[in-house]
């Protein structure tokens, strides 16, 4: 997912980073195809380049020897609500057939199941960010027809289309799981199977969806991670497997 | 009352004594960076009551005070373990204490950046381009929209935040509570601003000369603090920049302490009930942890105040 998630990343672009394997795929486009992407965090590092794995969203790695420190206050008012991000990258538990994303609550909000950690910074970046990468694996049980509460939203929902609510960013226009990605398709915003990885099958792929997830009519190339990508990932940027997973998959 | 000589400096104990009540809607800010274990533990220790925490990330300090029956209420936008998992004296408290459960006032970080923005200055409320197709509007009723008179356009908007305290932690501070930040400043000044006191906790106290060599670091000015404190270390297991390095193992320790209520008590007895103060719980983690901490020195270069 995380070398995945990098090639989605252009050279140059300006990157909203959260932290995990989004962080993990800024740090290794960084390291190969994209030296000049910006890094912004929410913490407020603008142009941070971390030595280490930043464990946390507001790591000290992150503010030694970066453009630039803003307080929080300018990072959203100035920097997402202002235009200048380019990508937003976001996770969840839960993304449905539209592309909403909940990170609030399993099951209902004054009495969850699971009580989840909440938006931080993610509706925001839903909704400013030019495009949104998601990054989460494929299941029915985090990729339900409906989520049980929009924490930020998709590209359709009970409350209308983008377009019709104005957000300004084009939101989530490419899912990237363990098994396959996942876009929208042109008209409704409905996700579909765009890809899947080397080795799998996409009618099996389409079966670990909670909805009929429909499979695109021609299927993008995905070429397996090269060793040099394996050998930054597993030996350079997650030395301790904090996101990679012990067997470093 | 201000000391002749403009000294604010006194003890943690006095500080959160004088200026901390019971139902007190409280903000000890900082974002990863500088958070004020110390102060906190210092409220659990005077056995503080009802009180209203407000922070973006409630993070270990929060789970703290809620573990330690101090809070009645709480208002966030990310209830985390930053890097770890989750907070679970918090989700304790919300999943399986049906009796009592703790009240929660849920927004985005940007809401809650913009409540201590209007809070601060002195608006009523602040209005921003947010939460459109989102479900936190219908969850939050206090989040509002209202029309702009220029454009007509519907800007979605947060009400004030104005704490009766907050808890700000900067790396130096002069005796009248000057205080000068660098590194990630989270939403301290504007939280510092919103607040009616304001107690400034600091790595270590310099002469105000100091200070005035290098005006442009200052973040919080002496003239909106009540309570100066001195307190090394006071930030662990978060860190401050140029001081000390976060303690990320502490962080994922607490994964398990905080899972187990009977080892979480244990815990608060040992390193908050059972210590009098920070000298005495920096003494008790032990000089190896003290040791890797340490931040190595990495100063920038000068620049020119002349004219």
């Amino acid at each position: 997912m995380a070398v995945r998630a990098a090639h989605e990343l252009r050279d140059g672009e300006v990157v909203f980073v959260g932290i995990g394997v989004p962080n993990l795929a800024c740090n290794l486009a960084r390291a190969t195809h994209a030296p000049n992407l910006m890094l912004i965090y929410e913490s407020g590092a603008v142009g941070a380049v971390p030595d280490r794995l930043p464990v946390s969203i507001g790591d000290p790695a992150l503010v030694t020897g970066s453009l630039a420190v803003a307080p929080m206050a300018d990072i959203f008012q100035y920097y997402l609500q202002g235009g200048r991000i380019q990508v937003g990258f976001l996770g969840g538990a839960q993304i449905d057939r539209y592309g909403n994303i909940n990170s609030t609550v399993i099951g209902d909000y004054l009495h969850p199941k699971v009580r989840l950690p909440g938006s931080g910074g993610a509706c925001e970046i839903a909704i400013h960010a030019q495009r949104v990468v998601v990054v989460a694996p494929l299941s029915p049980r985090s990729f339900p027809q409906a989520v049980d509460f929009i924490t930020s939203p998709g590209l359709n929902g009970k409350y209308g289309t983008r377009e019709s609510l104005g957000l300004p960013g084009a939101g989530p226009v490419r899912i990237v799981t363990d098994m396959g990605i996942l876009a929208p398709s042109h008209g409704s915003g409905e996700l579909e199977l765009v890809g899947v990885y080397p080795g799998l099958d996409a009618d099996a792929v389409r079966k670990k969806a909670g909805w009929p997830l429909a499979v695109a009519s021609t299927l993008e190339p995905i070429l397996p991670p090269t060793e040099r990508e394996l050998h930054l990932l597993r030996d350079v940027l997650d030395v301790d497997r904090l996101y990679i997973g012990k067997r470093g998959e | 009352m201000a000391h002749p000589s403009g000294s604010k400096l006194m003890t943690m104990s006095d500080a959160i004594g004088r200026f901390v009540r019971d139902g007190d809607v409280l903000v000890i800010e900082g974002f990863t960076h500088l958070i004020c274990f110390a102060a906190a533990h210092e409220i659990i220790r005077q056995r503080r009551r009802d009180l209203t925490l407000c922070r973006l990330t409630p993070d270990l300090i929060y789970d703290q005070l809620i573990a330690a029956g101090c809070a009645k209420k709480l208002v966030f936008s990310w209830a985390g373990n930053p890097g770890v998992g989750s907070l679970h004296a918090l989700r304790r408290s919300i999943e399986k204490n049906p009796d009592r459960p703790l009240e929660l006032e849920e927004y985005s970080h940007f809401g809650l950046v913009a409540r201590f923005c209007a809070g601060a200055a002195q608006l009523p409320f602040w209005p921003m381009r947010d939460y459109r197709g989102s479900d936190l509007p219908a969850a939050n009723p206090l989040i509002k929209t209202v029309t702009c008179p220029y454009t007509g356009e519907e800007l979605a908007t947060v009400p004030a935040l104005n704490p009766d305290v907050a808890v700000i932690h900067a790396q130096r501070a002069d005796a009248s509570g000057n205080a000068q930040v660098w590194g990630l400043y989270g939403v301290q000044k504007e939280a510092a601003f919103a607040s009616d006191r304001v107690i400034l906790v600091a790595e270590e106290i310099i002469a105000e000369s100091v200070l005035r060599s290098d005006p442009n670091r200052t973040l919080i000015p002496g003239i909106i603090v009540d309570a100066v404190v001195c307190e090394p270390w006071g930030a662990h297991p978060s860190y401050a920049q140029g001081y000390y390095d976060r303690d990320n193992d502490f962080y994922i320790e607490w994964e398990d302490i905080s899972k187990d209520p009977e080892r979480l008590a244990t815990w608060l007895d040992e390193f908050v009930y059972g210590v009098a103060g920070r000298s005495e719980y920096m003494a008790k983690l032990g000089p190896e942890r003290k040791q890797r901490l340490t931040a190595s020195p990495l100063m920038s270069e000068g620049v020119n105040y002349g004219f």
